[in-house]
């Protein structure tokens, strides 16, 4: 089996199984006073340290939570909901059409629900948002609740320059909220240096468990629950906390951003030769994103592991579904709960026509990802593309 | 053999997949996603039937341990189903999107990409028995989808497989429930998937306005009532009429012509015909030679009756040994040569045109 889906979800680390399963050996809800409770607690609040450091992050400043599509809800609505509440006027929300759908839908809701404004940003063909963008949507600022930009778009793998756009939204005193689910272990990131308000992290995406996530959320940016309850998590998130899955995130994301530079230079290799192998047998094959060797001012332009071609006459799902009966795991980038395949909102979102945007697959390389991975795909790609291109595009 | 099992989420296709698994083949499930409306399919994760179908559908394929997918062809049923039927019946006939989703969907535009994308053939859970090219009658006569599926070729059938046409509908239950399938006890399906309430005449005043017009008396040309659209008319029909005529007998629609919104209708011993005419005929095999003695099948769930067989200009003349009712236009007329062993062959089919 070739996996290389890992941006889809990546392997558990063994030393985040072993962590893991020591502690749900033990008992302990780590808001009892009692001895087991203050154990609970004293390995609840160590993880919470080690995941501030890994990240730049202050302890206090570590929210835990059941993964990143809450964080990302938590963010866009709690802090939405807390500017508004400290001055009616704003009302707008400033983010970009290709983010992720938990940061997309809570916009969306909150405009259709809750009155909120809502100022689509324009994207560049790469997929990355500039900070002269956000300048001319922000205005004077005054009207505006909260930006929300991601740090690394989960499907064409473009980084965008996170610190630059804190600084511009600090201009007019707006804060801004990131989802970094795709960029923490990859690209560096840290909290702090970043100047972001909120960040959004998961830990199944960095070697850790699924339902395990954080939110980074500076102090001083206020945030209103959605969660209420024992407000153990600074009284912006509720629930008893999940000891063992916080754990496992925070050995995760340690030793995912110890790890980082060595394996994102590895995954960039083998990544530059899967690519430059594929469009060698399929000479129309397109990249999607940022070219391969792209660079930021913080670090590479483009996720590491991350390969999004489009194969011109191909569906992405006859090519995903012919790939699969090969035993090689991939994506078309947009997994839908229905099932059914529509373009990808990220690929219309940079301008592509949605034929295009339809013929396209990702394949995402992370730890476990080897040489024989990248043989494996470039040993069936070119029969596999004829085979779906005879199929067609014919709307099946 | 590879193929493609096409699973709607019910019962008999999930079974038919199973079969098709135990068999031996390499089975890749597939849902074919035919809702219009494509915001139900995203959103209505939450709670709209089509996308519990498909929940179902998957759930056997997981079972099963077979890839599964969803492929959506909203679009083309659109157009090759949802228009058709609504055209027909603007045309004053009365067609039966089954037989075409068979025709055009699912072993025409399933089957082709699924050849095009390198399997044998497209299993369904169709009623009716397939084996050496020969279409037949399902073991359980009441449950016989044969009627839909003879507007199909030979060289479509060459691509099907019918894994439950030697069984009843019962047996398929039994079996799923033995496999612990969840759809073991899932209602069957209805007829008109595009129309869930089953209000068909709803559905087409929606699609087609009020067009309201004269009811005829057949006997003395008086007006005698009024309708809203011929579109709700079959020929044949009985009940629904809205009029009650002086001598209190029973009132059949004779006919129905849309360029002067006129529904025709008239007493029983008008209604009935003796000659079906038809248009080009397809067959399932090749063509037989004609004149041919038959027994034809006039609508789903009808009883097929004896009949002789001759080619017309147009397409086919068929002489009904007894005297029938409500052949309306549109329907297919599906000629079977009988056979109480082995099931009712199927020959083929034409489109009725007109009847006498
Ligand atoms: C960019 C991005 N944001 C949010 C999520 C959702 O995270 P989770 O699966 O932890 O809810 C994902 C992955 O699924 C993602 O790729």
């Amino acid at each position: 089996m070739t996996y290389l889906d890992h941006a889809a979800t990546t392997p558990v680390l063994p030393e985040v199984l072993a962590a893991m399963t020591e502690q749900l050996g033990r008992v302990g809800n780590a808001s009892s006073l009692h001895a087991s409770g203050r154990a609970a607690r004293r390995t609840a609040e160590q993880a919470r340290e080690r995941l501030a450091a890994a990240l730049g992050a202050r302890p206090s400043e570590v929210l835990f939570t059941g993964g990143g599509t809450e964080s990302d809800n938590l963010a866009v609505k709690g802090i939405s909901w807390a500017r508004r509440e400290a001055d009616p006027q704003r009302r707008r929300i400033v983010t970009s059409p290709i983010e992720h759908h938990a940061v997309l839908d809570s916009v969306e809701w909150l405009a259709k629900h809750d009155g909120a404004e809502v100022t689509w940003l324009p994207v560049e063909p790469t997929g990355r948002v500039t900070p002269e963008a956000l300048r001319a949507a922000l205005g004077d600022g005054s009207d505006v609740a909260l930006v929300s930009v991601m740090w690394a778009n989960n499907e064409i793998g473009t980084v965008s320059d996170l610190a630059a756009l804190a600084a511009v939204a600090h201009e007019v005193g707006v804060p801004l909220h990131t989802d970094a689910v795709q960029a923490v272990g990859q690209v560096p990131v840290d909290f702090a240096a970043s100047g972001v308000d909120a960040l959004t992290l998961t830990g199944h995406k960095l070697g850790g468990p699924m339902g395990a996530g954080a939110l980074l959320l500076r102090r001083d940016a206020a945030c209103m629950p959605l969660l209420h309850g024992g407000g153990q998590e600074r009284d912006v998130r509720s629930g008893t906390l999940d000891v063992a899955a916080i754990v496992g995130l925070a050995v995760a994301a340690d030793v995912a951003v110890a790890g980082r530079e060595d394996r994102a230079a590895r995954l960039a290799g083998l990544r530059d030769r899967l690519v430059a192998g594929v469009v060698a047998q399929v000479p129309d094959a397109q990249l999607n994103g940022a070219p391969l060797d792209d660079e930021l001012a913080g670090g590479p332009g483009r996720l590491p592991g991350n390969a999004h071609l489009s194969f011109p006459g191909a569906e992405g799902d006859a090519l995903l579904m012919l790939l699969d009966a090969r035993e090689v795991e991939c994506s078309t980038g947009s997994a839908c709960s229905a099932g059914v395949a529509r373009p990808s909102h990220v690929l219309l979102g940079v301008g592509a026509d949605p034929d295009r945007a339809r013929s396209s697959l990702r394949f995402s390389l992370g730890s476990t990802s080897t040489e024989a991975d990248v043989d494996a795909v470039l040993d069936v790609i070119a029969p596999v593309v004829e085979r779906a291109r005879r199929a067609g595009m014919s709307r099946a | 053999m590879r193929v493609l099992a096409a699973m709607s989420g019910g019962v008999d296709s999930a079974v038919a997949a199973a079969l098709a698994v135990e068999a031996g083949h390499d089975v890749t499930g597939v849902h074919l996603a035919l809702s219009p409306d494509r915001q139900t399919l995203r959103s209505g994760a939450r709670g709209c039937c089509s996308v519990e179908d498909a929940h179902d559908a998957r759930r056997v394929a997981d079972e099963l341990g077979i890839p599964f997918y969803v492929w959506d062809l909203a679009e083309r049923f659109a157009a090759d189903v949802v228009e058709d039927f609504v055209a027909e019946y603007a045309a004053g006939r009365t067609p039966n999107p089954c037989l075409r989703c068979n025709e055009k969907i699912k072993f025409s535009a399933v089957l082709d990409r699924a050849r095009a994308l390198g399997f044998d053939a497209v299993v369904t859970g169709h009623h009716a028995r397939l084996a050496d090219g020969e279409l037949r009658r399902s073991v359980d006569a009441g449950k016989d989808q044969s009627y839909v599926l003879a507007v199909l070729t030979a060289e479509q059938l060459a691509g099907a497989v019918f894994p439950l046409g030697s069984m009843t509908k019962e047996r398929v239950r039994e079996l799923a429930a033995e496999r612990g399938f969840a759809v073991a006890t899932k209602a069957d399906s209805h007829d008109i998937c595009f129309i869930p309430d089953g209000d068909t005449r709803g559905f087409l005043a929606r699609k087609l306005g009020e067009q309201p017009g004269p009811l005829v008396d057949a006997a003395t040309g008086a007006t005698v009532g009024e309708h809203s659209g011929t579109y709700g008319f079959t020929v044949g029909q009985r009940r629904g009429l809205g009029v009650s005529v002086g001598d209190q007998r029973p009132r059949y629609v004779l006919g129905i012509e849309p360029a002067t919104r006129t529904v025709t209708i008239g007493t029983a011993d008008l209604a009935g015909v003796r000659e079906v005419r038809t248009g080009a005929p397809t067959w399932t095999g090749p063509a037989p030679s004609l004149p041919l003695r038959a027994a034809v099948q006039l609508r789903a769930h009808a009883a097929a009756v004896p009949c002789s067989v001759e080619a017309s200009p147009e397409g086919l003349v068929i002489a009904l040994d007894q005297v029938q009712r409500g052949v309306a236009p549109g329907q297919s007329a599906v000629l079977y040569a009988p056979d109480a062993e082995r099931g009712d062959l199927v020959l083929g089919q034409g489109a009725v045109l007109r009847a006498g």
